[in-house]
C-alpha cells in the first residue's frame, strides 16, 4: 500500500473520474458576481457508487453552497469515503478546508434510491452528524437540497432555502409557460401551457398552491392552482380586469386587484371563492397589494397622491400610510418574512432599479447594477431577494443578498425569462 | 518540480485513502422526508401536474371599415380628438346591434412593472368605455379590460414602438 507508483495509477483513475462528472457541473451555470467577506471552505467528496444514480449529488450539494456566496469549495481529489467512513482528517486540514461532506446512494429493492450522508468538522476533527433519505428518481435533487440545507444551518445558523421551490414564467414565442423549479432554478416542471400571457404568480403559505393571473380568456383572470394534481379553480373572474393576487398568511384570504366598479382597485377574497369585499376607494389605481407575513398591514402601490409610491394598511382596509418617499414611481413592494425588510421597484432616471428598505429606520439601499429590474420576492429564510431584470438584452432571473454583495444568475428555460415567487419553506 | 508536487499530492491521497476506516456503528439519523403529503402510490413529492389551455377564439365581425386601434400619448389616457369619428362609428354599430358585445383592451408600452401597467392599461380601456357610454351605448355591451405591456405590437426599444404600442382595442366578440 505504501508503493508510490501503484497510488499514482489510482490517482491518475481519479483524475479521469473527476473528468468523468465534470459536466455534472457545466450545468448549473453559478454566477457569483461578488463576494462575501467570509467564505467557509468546504470539501465535497463524491458521493460512492454515485454514477449510479442520475443526479450527482454531491455537484448539487456544491453548487447550492457555492450560489450561496458563503462557502468557497475545496477540491476533493479523488477521495474514497462514504457516511460510515472515519477519516484521517489531517490531510483535509492540509488542503485548507474546514468542512468535509461525505456520503453514499444506494438503489433500494423497490426501485428508490437511498441517499446518506455524513458532515465533518475539520479543523475541531467533530462529526456534525448526517441525514439519510429514501427518494424515488425524480426526488434526488430534493433530497439533494435538503443535504445542502442541512449543511448550511449547521455551518452558518441560518435555517437553507435550497429545498424550496421558485416559480416563475417563460415566454417563448407564442408560448407561455408556468414553471415550478428548485431554488437554481433547475429541474423546472410546467404547472401551465398557453398560448397567452400569464403572470403575477404567487405561492400559497403551504408550498403547495399558486395563484396567477392567466390571460387563457382573452382578459386577465385570477387562479388557484395545485401544482401537484393540477386541479385548479377560478378564484376572480368579475367583468373587466382581475389581477395581482396575494395569500394572506394564514392562506384563508387572497387580496387582488379588480376593476369591476371601474379603476383598479383592491378587495379580499375567501381563498375557497365567493363575493369579494372592498378594501380600497379611491378614484386613483390602487393596486399590486402584498400581506406582511405576521399578517397586520397590506402593503400596496397606489397612485392616490400622483404618482406611483408603496403604501400600507390594516389587512380590512382602513387608513393607509405612505411608505416611500423618494421618487416618483415606487412599485412591487415584497416584505420579507421576517418583517425587517421592504423589496420594492423605483424608477431613478428612467431605469428600474432593485431597492431595500430597513422598515425600522426607513433607510434605502439600491442593490443592483442593471437598469430593467422587476418582480422582488423574498427567500423564506429573508437573506436572499429573487428578482427578474436584463441582461445582455436578455430575459434573466437572479438572486442577490440584500446588500447586493453576492448575485447569482438562476439557470432556466430558453427565451424570455420573468416573474419570480419565492416559495415558503417546506417541511 | 511539477513531478514532486504529484508525488506529494499522491503520497497525501495514499495518506487520506489508507486511513478511512469503516465505521459501522457511527449511527446515521434517520431523516425520512416525514410530515409532507405524498402523493398516491408513493409517488414523487416534487412532481408538478402540468396542465395545458385551449386558447378562446379571437376578434369576431364589427362594423366594415371601421378602425379598431386608439393611440394614446406618453403617460395619458386622454382619448384624442382624432380617434372620436372612429368612437362614434363603433356607438352607431353597437347601439344598432343591441346582442352585440365588446372589449376594449387597454395596452401600455413596455416601461415599468407588469401589474402597474396592467392598471394603466385599464384606465386606457375605461376611457374608451366613459367615451362610449356617453354616445348611449348599455353598458352591458361593453366590458373594459387590460392586458397591461404582456402584447405588444411593435417590440422595438424606440419611441416609435412604444407609441404603437400605449393603445386600446376594440374586439367584437
Amino acid at each position: 500500500m505504501t508503493n508510490p507508483l501503484l497510488w499514482r495509477r489510482r490517482d491518475a483513475a481519479a483524475l479521469l473520474a473527476g473528468l468523468a462528472v465534470s459536466p455534472a457541473f457545466a450545468q448549473f451555470r453559478v454566477e457569483v458576481t461578488g463576494v462575501g467577506l467570509t467564505q467557509l471552505p468546504i470539501a465535497i467528496a463524491p458521493f460512492r457508487s454515485e454514477t449510479a444514480p442520475p443526479q450527482k449529488l454531491a455537484a448539487i450539494i456544491q453548487a447550492d453552497l457555492e450560489r450561496s456566496g458563503q462557502f468557497r469549495p475545496v477540491e476533493p481529489n479523488g477521495a474514497n469515503l462514504d457516511e460510515t467512513s472515519r477519516p484521517d482528517l489531517t490531510p483535509w486540514r492540509q488542503k485548507g478546508t474546514d468542512s468535509l461532506v461525505v456520503g453514499s446512494v444506494n438503489r433500494l429493492a423497490d426501485g428508490r434510491w437511498d441517499v446518506r450522508f455524513r458532515l465533518w468538522d475539520v479543523v475541531k476533527g467533530q462529526d456534525l452528524g448526517g441525514q439519510s433519505y429514501a427518494v424515488t428518481a425524480g426526488d434526488l435533487r430534493l433530497a439533494a437540497h435538503r443535504m445542502s440545507d442541512f449543511i448550511y444551518e449547521k455551518l452558518t445558523g441560518d435555517k437553507g432555502v435550497f429545498s424550496t421551490r421558485i416559480a416563475y414564467v417563460t415566454k417563448a414565442g407564442n408560448r407561455y409557460n408556468l414553471w415550478v423549479a428548485d431554488s437554481d432554478g433547475e429541474n423546472a416542471q410546467s404547472a401551465l401551457a398557453s398560448t397567452e400571457p400569464i403572470i403575477s404568480p404567487a405561492w400559497s403559505a403551504n408550498g403547495a398552491q399558486l395563484a396567477y393571473v392567466s390571460f387563457e380568456s382573452r382578459k386577465p383572470v385570477v387562479y388557484v392552482h395545485d401544482v401537484a394534481s393540477g386541479k385548479r379553480r377560478l378564484i376572480a373572474n368579475f367583468k373587466g380586469s382581475n389581477s395581482a393576487p396575494a395569500w394572506s398568511p394564514d392562506g384563508r384570504t387572497l387580496a387582488v386587484t379588480l376593476s369591476r366598479e371601474g379603476g383598479s382597485q383592491l378587495y379580499t377574497i375567501d381563498a375557497n371563492g365567493g363575493e369579494p369585499r372592498r378594501l380600497t376607494q379611491s378614484s386613483g389605481i390602487d393596486t399590486e397589494p402584498a400581506y406582511s407575513s405576521d399578517g397586520r398591514y397590506i402593503y400596496f402601490v397606489s397612485d392616490r397622491g400622483g404618482a406611483p409610491q408603496i403604501y400600507r394598511m390594516p389587512p380590512s382596509g382602513g387608513n393607509p400610510e405612505r411608505v416611500t418617499f423618494t421618487g416618483n414611481y415606487n412599485i412591487s413592494p415584497a416584505i420579507s418574512p421576517d418583517g425587517r425588510w421592504l423589496a420594492y421597484i423605483s424608477r431613478i432616471n428612467g431605469q428600474f432599479k432593485l431597492q431595500v428598505m430597513e422598515l425600522s429606520s426607513g433607510t434605502v439601499s439600491s442593490v443592483t447594477d442593471t437598469i430593467a429590474d422587476e418582480s422582488p420576492s423574498f427567500a423564506p429564510n429573508s437573506r436572499l431577494i429573487v428578482y427578474a431584470t436584463r441582461q445582455n438584452a436578455r430575459e434573466a432571473l437572479m438572486t442577490t443578498t440584500l446588500d447586493g454583495k453576492i448575485k447569482a444568475r438562476l439557470a432556466g428555460q430558453g427565451g424570455d425569462i420573468r416573474e419570480p415567487d419565492w416559495g415558503p419553506f417546506q417541511k | 518540480m511539477i513531478k514532486n508536487s504529484f508525488v506529494a499530492v499522491a503520497v497525501a491521497l495514499a495518506m487520506a485513502g489508507c486511513s478511512s476506516v469503516k465505521l459501522d456503528d457511527v449511527p446515521v439519523e434517520n431523516k425520512t422526508p416525514t410530515g409532507v403529503t405524498q402523493p398516491p402510490g408513493g409517488g414523487t413529492q416534487s412532481r408538478v401536474e402540468p396542465v395545458v389551455t385551449d386558447a378562446v377564439d379571437g376578434t369576431k365581425e364589427g362594423p366594415q371599415n371601421v378602425a379598431r386601434l386608439i393611440y394614446f400619448d406618453f403617460d395619458s389616457y386622454v382619448i384624442k380628438p382624432e380617434f372620436q369619428p372612429l368612437i362614434e362609428a363603433h356607438a352607431r354599430f353597437l347601439k344598432a346591434n343591441p346582442g352585440r358585445r365588446i372589449a376594449i383592451e387597454g395596452h401600455t408600452d413596455e416601461r415599468g412593472g407588469r401589474e402597474y401597467n396592467l392598471a394603466l392599461g385599464q384606465r386606457r380601456s375605461e376611457a374608451v368605455r366613459r367615451a362610449l357610454g356617453l354616445l348611449g351605448v348599455p353598458d352591458n355591451q361593453l366590458e373594459a379590460v387590460s392586458f397591461g405591456k404582456e402584447k405588444p405590437i411593435a417590440t422595438g426599444g424606440d419611441e416609435a414602438s412604444f407609441a404603437k404600442n400605449r393603445r386600446a382595442e376594440i374586439v367584437y366578440r
